[in-house]
């Protein structure tokens, strides 16, 4: 029997930590948020350099995997066309449960000023979108802060409720 | 609202007429006044029918008939020594003359002139491929027979090269609407979902402008968020913009905006 006494039900400096189940998975989700390595055009270039080391993406625990099966989420980094939106959505489906979107840019949100015949008219027709990310291209902080509100969501949701599938159709 | 107008020949109309406007003309110089070019337009002439010939920005410009394409190239390549290739492509004449104008320019590089082969054929009307003279031939005439719906023959592999294969039309034309016909504004919703889907997933938003303010279903104001579908229609209440709960995060200092610093300076 120690002769001291711990206070185990004390805030700090103990060696136990009460918690909701609920925080305790969602903080492990939002900080190993693993997007795929995917660009599709201009706003690449910024991801990469969201990515690279001036800006450092790692410190949010964001390791980009270069295959659907292993990421969970999706940075829908560029002009999306009707050609694309096919293997985009193959690519989506590949992920596994659970996952989210980032559609980062003018192009990807609405498609942006590519008005024509061959791009996709936003990128939430064929994918569910979580977080919509303005600019034209975003700078690597904005890009920062959308991950940031997208670990936002991600702590308040529940992970008891049963999964909503998120399909649009 | 602007007010309709029929859009069904918009080409034989005109759509918009400038009052100081002068079409841009090229001088075109008689080809004696190039020894090259004119050594070359003679040994072209013995085999081949020229209709027309001049010099336009340095180029020589040879009209022939659309039959002797090939024969033409051959010619080039083989005896006069333009040994590339360097573009062809199509010019949209559908409406005013029912048929397309193709053009292919040739460099010499021991020469260092260009020469520009020009032949008008009819809407159905098919030309021989140049492949086998010219590689950069190959994916050139795949992207005037996507583009233009121009039919190539003896071509190694003639499908398109930029479309998707099911996609319908061809883009380039004039009669083409920018924004997409029928087929086309509904490529990936067929393609993915279904055309049961159609219904599901709406038509096209092409209004570039289209916000609605107060639609907090589909838009939230950065420094003004509120709770899914609440009407801020009179009221916006403002939510300061923070990367974490009020109550904090797990392991993770709060970060206080007002104790944080911005540097004069970098260190």
């Amino acid at each position: 029997m120690a002769q001291h006494k711990i206070n185990y039900l004390q805030d700090s400096g103990t060696a136990v930590k009460l918690t909701a189940i609920d925080k305790l998975v969602n903080f492990g989700r939002s900080n190993s948020l693993w997007p795929m390595t995917y660009g599709l055009a201009c706003c690449a270039i910024e991801m990469m350099a969201t990515g690279a080391s001036r800006y450092d993406f790692d410190r949010f625990g964001t390791i980009f995997r270069a295959s659907p099966r292993q990421s969970d989420v999706l940075v829908i980094a560029g002009t999306l066309t009707k050609k694309h939106a096919e293997f985009m959505r193959r690519l989506y489906d590949q992920m596994p449960d659970p996952k989210w979107v980032i559609s980062m840019g003018s192009c990807a949100n609405t498609g942006g000023m590519f008005n024509t015949y061959a791009t996709v008219q936003g990128a939430d027709r064929v994918i569910p979108v979580d977080i919509y990310l303005p600019g034209c291209a975003p700078r690597p902080e904005t890009l920062q802060y959308a991950l940031m509100t997208l670990q936002k969501k991600i702590r308040s949701e529940s992970i008891f409720r049963a999964h909503k599938k998120k399909r649009l159709v | 609202m602007r007010q309709y107008k029929n859009k069904d020949n918009v080409q034989r109309q005109a759509y918009y007429s400038d009052r100081f406007f002068v079409g841009p003309q090229v001088p075109r110089y008689d080809i004696a006044s190039d020894d090259i070019f004119s050594k070359d337009l003679a040994e072209f002439r013995e085999k081949v029918n020229v209709l027309d010939a001049f010099i336009e920005h340095t180029h020589l410009v040879l009209w022939i008939e659309k039959d002797n394409l090939f024969k033409a190239a051959e010619l080039l390549k083989t005896e006069l020594e333009y040994d590339m290739l360097i573009e062809l492509s199509a010019i949209d004449y559908l409406a005013t003359k029912d048929g397309f104008e193709l053009f292919y320019e040739f460099l010499s590089l021991s020469k260092h002139k260009r020469v520009r082969i020009k032949c008008f054929i009819q809407k159905e009307e098919k030309v021989e491929s140049l492949t086998s003279l010219f590689k950069s031939a190959n994916w050139s005439e795949r992207e005037m027979y996507d583009m233009f719906g121009v039919k190539i023959v003896n071509h190694p592999n003639m499908k398109r090269i930029i479309m998707p294969d099911d996609w319908y039309d061809h883009p380039l034309r004039k009669t083409y609407p920018l924004q997409g016909d029928e087929a086309a504004s509904w490529y990936e919703v067929d393609k993915i979902f279904g055309k049961d889907a159609r219904d599901i997933i709406g038509p096209e938003q092409r209004d570039p402008a289209a916000i609605d303010r107060y639609d907090t279903t589909r838009f939230a104001r950065l420094g003004h968020e509120v709770p899914f579908g609440m009407d801020v229609s009179q009221f916006e209440p403002e939510t300061p913009i923070s990367y974490e709960e009020e109550s904090g995060n797990t392991l993770v200092k709060k970060l206080k905006p007002e104790e944080s610093v911005v540097l004069k300076r970098r260190k």
